[in-house]
């Protein structure tokens, strides 16, 4: 309760300023549409439940949101195009693949860097670098390049949310498959263990609290990567397909909602990452 | 020096060596049309004397840069490639890779020191990169709407300066820079703010936490509707971006001061301000700073991401995705290029300012941070 109380206290607070920024922001468009239609003295309460109805505000009231999320998903059929549901699925699936690309990457780069010094001091520097590199900008490009031998679909968005969610995982994995100590790793020698069983028995359960604090972090921007590649393909539709039209015709409704239902996604991803993680680590027995 | 390669490197060295000696049988039918590379393969055959006599590592650099010179020089126009083109190539990695197993197992055993050949390495793999891509690019033919070779990318790069400048200008300097002061600055004087109330701090935290997850990179679009078309909305878009993780960071940064250095505060009567001056805030720097480096990379995607929704006919994002549209891809590579060194630059600059505010920190006494 102690936890919940000051939460809620704080969302309550946006929600009442959303409200009254809403009033302000509608209010030029609406004064104007009210001189138009010759309404004159319009109580305030009567005005602000105008700018809280407008059918492209500059900023939607909550409840306009929601009932635009509701009516594009549990209103429509799942198949229909205008479904944020569809929309949804074909984010949500791309970000899933990226996500198992990037992690695998991840971890198998990380694999080579502790054991190899040369791919170390190699390959270290350029990771962090590529970070450097918007990919976020690449992503057009590398879509429309794919696109023109015949890669389409899920395959290249994937590949751009794997390029994000590798790097968290290489830097928590490289940490984490060198966490075990020397006297650990002493241990295992004088248990006449061989590398693979040093890897297995020691560094790779040693490794798994990064490795989730890193697939957090990577489940995340998996979902930026896909909604961003789906920027630049307008007919393969998706979240960011939703986000780019809602621009172009100026449905600001329709822009929100797909920002709360990609803002629920990652939500919903992030906590089934932290579930995994405490369940792995009950069954593994390691301390809370 | 001269010590015996291990398992690895004697692999390497075989299979170097083995592919120049097929190389040179396989370039016998066309010896005269490419000497270079024929001589190429007679050396890369010669180092497998090294198992009579070991070899210094720095001839296996050798080797790997003539094979890439050669490689390179006989990279003609529209041809279709020879079988021995792709060995020498493979060879040639082979070699480099060779080099650069010895040298990290020669600075390993300190016969070579740290500062000065430790950079020999990443270098040597990044210009493999480059060699690799042009080599490959051009010659297996890959369409250049596909990927152009780096030696086109160049071109329009060096062609292009007024533009890009102006893109530059427009993206980083325009709309990222003020961006990310705000934001920063904003996400400080919040964290502080925030940090005074322990009611605040546990209503704010975990919004706070749950935003910095959240695709904010969305937003775009209706910052483009609010504040127009040109930078403004851009910097605003960044201001949002890098609001959140400066906020967390700050907050969890200003717990790090431990109890008996508060208490040691206290007993010299020093106020809430003095305290949060001279200890707080310096102790919070190492996580500043984290935020800070964050923010530097995002900010710059933030731009030019947002660019997508909306722009004046110029600027980084802008150029991008028209770019694309006109198939026009080593003019967005150029663009590419740009942003990776402005985004790099922006990052070390940061590093290095980190170095100088926060030397007390284990992390940067370490030396590799």
């Amino acid at each position: 309760m102690t936890r919940i109380l000051p939460v809620l206290t704080i969302l309550l607070a946006i929600i009442a300023i959303w409200y009254a920024a809403a009033i302000v922001m509608n209010a030029p468009w609406q004064e104007r549409l009210n001189a138009r239609a010759d309404l004159v003295d319009v109580p305030f309460t009567e005005f602000a439940q105008q700018t809280w109805a407008q059918d492209k505000p500059v900023l939607p009231a909550p409840h306009q949101v929601i009932s635009e999320i509701w009516n594009a998903t549990v209103a429509l059929d799942i198949n229909s195009k205008r479904s944020l549901a569809y929309h949804g699925w074909i984010t949500l699936s791309a970000t899933l693949l990226g996500f198992a690309f990037g992690t695998t990457l991840g971890v198998l780069l990380a694999v080579a860097i502790i054991h190899n010094d040369a791919s170390d001091r190699s390959l270290m520097p350029w990771i962090v670098a590529s970070q450097t590199i918007p990919i976020l900008a690449v992503a057009p490009m590398v879509v429309v390049g794919l696109g023109s031998v015949g890669m389409t679909g899920l395959v290249p968005k994937a590949l751009i949310s794997m390029y994000l969610s590798f790097f968290p995982v290489v830097v928590g994995m490289v940490k984490g498959l060198r966490s075990p100590e020397g006297i650990q790793l002493d241990l295992m020698r004088t248990y006449d263990a061989n590398p693979w069983q040093v890897f297995w028995k020691l560094r790779w359960p040693a490794a798994m609290p990064f490795l989730f604090a890193s697939m957090k972090v990577g489940i995340a921007i998996s979902l930026i990567g896909a909604v961003v590649a789906e920027l630049s393909n307008a007919s393969g539709g998706g979240l960011g397909v939703r986000l780019l039209t809602g621009s172009y015709n100026g449905q600001t409704v329709q822009i929100w909602a797909a920002l709360f239902i990609a803002a629920g996604l990652a939500a919903v991803l992030v906590a089934i990452v932290g579930s995994a993680e405490k369940w792995v680590n009950a069954r593994m027995g390691a301390r809370a | 020096m001269s010590r015996t390669l291990s398992s690895l490197q004697l692999y390497l060295a075989l299979i170097a060596g083995g592919a120049g000696m097929i190389g040179f049988i396989a370039c016998l039918p066309t010896l005269d049309s490419s000497p270079i590379m024929a001589s190429y393969f007679v050396l890369a055959g010669l180092s497998l004397l090294r198992l009579a006599m070991p070899f210094s590592l720095w001839l296996d650099g050798l080797l790997a840069a003539f094979g890439a010179a050669a490689l390179l020089m006989s990279l003609t126009p529209d041809a279709t490639l020879p079988l021995h083109f792709w060995l020498a190539l493979f060879a040639a990695w082979a070699f480099a890779w060779l080099f650069v197993e010895r040298l990290s197992s020669a600075i390993r055993a300190g016969d070579l020191p740290e500062t000065g050949t430790g950079l020999v390495i990443p270098v040597v793999f990044g210009l493999a990169l480059l060699v690799m891509w042009e080599v490959v690019t051009r010659g297996a033919n890959v369409p250049p709407v596909l990927l152009p070779p780096p030696s086109a990318i160049w071109a329009r790069l060096t062609s292009e300066v007024p533009t890009l400048w102006a893109d530059f200008v427009q993206t980083f300097i325009k709309s990222v820079l003020p961006g990310y002061a705000i934001g920063c600055l904003a996400g400080l004087i919040v964290a502080i703010a925030v940090d005074r109330s322990p009611f605040l701090k546990a209503g704010v935290m975990p919004i706070g936490n749950f935003m910095s997850a959240l695709p904010i990179i969305g937003i775009a679009p209706i910052m483009v509707m609010w504040f127009g078309f040109d930078w403004q909305s851009k910097a605003a878009v960044v201001v949002a971006m890098t609001f959140f993780p400066m906020l967390v960071n700050t907050v969890a940064g200003l717990n790090a001061a431990s109890t008996i250095e508060r208490d040691l505060m206290h007993t010299y009567a020093a106020s809430y301000w003095q305290t949060l001056m001279k200890l707080r805030l310096p102790a919070a720097g190492p996580f500043i700073f984290n935020a800070l480096k964050i923010n530097s990379t995002l900010a710059l995607i933030g731009a030019i991401v947002a660019e997508f929704f909306g722009t004046p006919v110029v600027g980084m994002g802008f150029r991008i995705s028209t770019g694309v549209g006109r198939l026009a891809i080593d003019l967005v590579w150029a663009e590419i290029a740009v942003a990776a060194v402005a985004g790099s630059a922006f990052y070390a600059g940061v590093a290095l300012i980190e170095r100088g505010v926060t030397f007390w920190h284990p992390s940067v006494r370490g030396g590799r941070a």
